[in-house]
C-alpha cells in the first residue's frame, strides 16, 4: 500500500517527528511504500543540515535522510513547504540566491517544494497519516 | 475509520472532541500522551463502553515510556508500530486528534 506522511512539529521539541518516522519505518519494514513525506510549520526544522545533537542522542534528521525516500527519477521525496522554511530561515541554495541570502540549510536528502505537494501526496497515496498538532 | 488521539485527556478535551464525534465503527488509537487517556484511572466511561467493544487501541511504546503498563485499562488493546500501520491500512486514512 502506499502511502504518504505529513509533519507538522519541529524535532526535539515534540514527538510527532520520531512516532512518524517509528511510522515510517514499521511501514516499509511491512513492504509498503512511502510515497512522500511532507514537512510543514515547524516541522520544516526536520530538514536542517546543521542538527549537531549530542553523540549519545538519535540524530532525527539523519534518520529521515537515511530512509532514503525517493521517486523513480531519484528525487527525495521528503519534502519541505517552502512558505513555512522561508519565514523560519530555512533554504536550500535557490531559495538562499533568489532571496539575496547567504548560505542554505536543507540537508540533501530534502527539498522544498510548495503545499500542491501535500494535495498531490493525498491524491497518490492510499493513505495519509497526519503527526503534530 | 482511524482516529488518533495525541494528547493526555488532562491536558486538552481532544479525546472528549473525538468520542463525540465518532461513528459506530471506527476505533480510536491513542498515541504520545494520548495513552494517558488509557490507564484505568483516568478513562471516561464513553472510552470504557467503546473499549469493551474492542475498539480503542494504544501504542505499546508510549504506554512503557510513560510507565504505565501496569495500569492500562480493561479491552484496552496495546499495538507496536507495525500495529499502527496495520490499523492504517484496515481503518483507512487516520484522522489526527491533537
Amino acid at each position: 500500500m502506499k502511502f504518504s506522511i505529513q509533519i507538522n512539529e519541529g524535532p526535539y521539541q515534540h514527538q510527532a517527528s520520531d512516532t512518524a518516522y517509528q511510522f515510517a519505518k514499521a511501514a516499509i519494514a511491512a513492504g509498503h511504500e512511502i510515497f512522500r513525506v511532507f514537512f510543514y510549520h515547524d516541522g520544516v526544522n526536520n530538514a536542517s543540515r546543521f542538527t549537531v545533537p549530542p553523540q549519545d542522542d538519535r540524530n532525527v534528521v539523519n534518520q529521515w535522510a537515511e530512509l532514503g525516500i525517493k521517486n523513480a527519477e531519484g528525487e527525495p521525496e521528503l519534502v519541505v513547504c517552502v512558505a513555512a522554511a522561508l519565514r523560519r530561515g530555512m533554504l536550500d541554495e535557490s531559495e538562499a540566491s533568489k532571496n539575496g541570502v547567504e548560505g542554505n540549510n536543507i540537508h540533501p536528502a530534502f527539498r522544498i517544494s510548495g503545499l500542491g505537494q501535500l494535495i498531490e501526496a493525498g491524491i497518490q497515496s492510499d493513505r495519509l497519516v497526519v503527526f503534530g498538532d | 475509520m482511524l482516529h488518533t488521539v495525541n494528547k493526555s485527556s488532562f491536558e486538552r478535551n481532544s479525546l472528549q472532541s473525538c468520542l463525540n464525534a465518532i461513528d459506530d465503527t471506527s476505533v480510536i488509537l491513542l498515541i504520545e500522551d494520548g495513552v494517558i487517556s488509557a490507564a484505568n484511572n483516568a478513562n471516561s466511561s464513553m472510552l470504557s463502553d467503546l473499549a469493551a467493544q474492542g475498539r480503542v487501541y494504544a501504542l505499546q511504546g508510549d504506554v512503557d515510556a510513560r510507565g504505565i503498563s501496569s495500569k492500562i485499562a480493561d479491552n484496552i488493546k496495546l499495538v507496536d508500530y507495525a500495529g499502527f500501520v496495520d490499523l492504517v491500512v484496515e481503518h483507512g486514512t487516520a484522522v489526527s486528534w491533537v
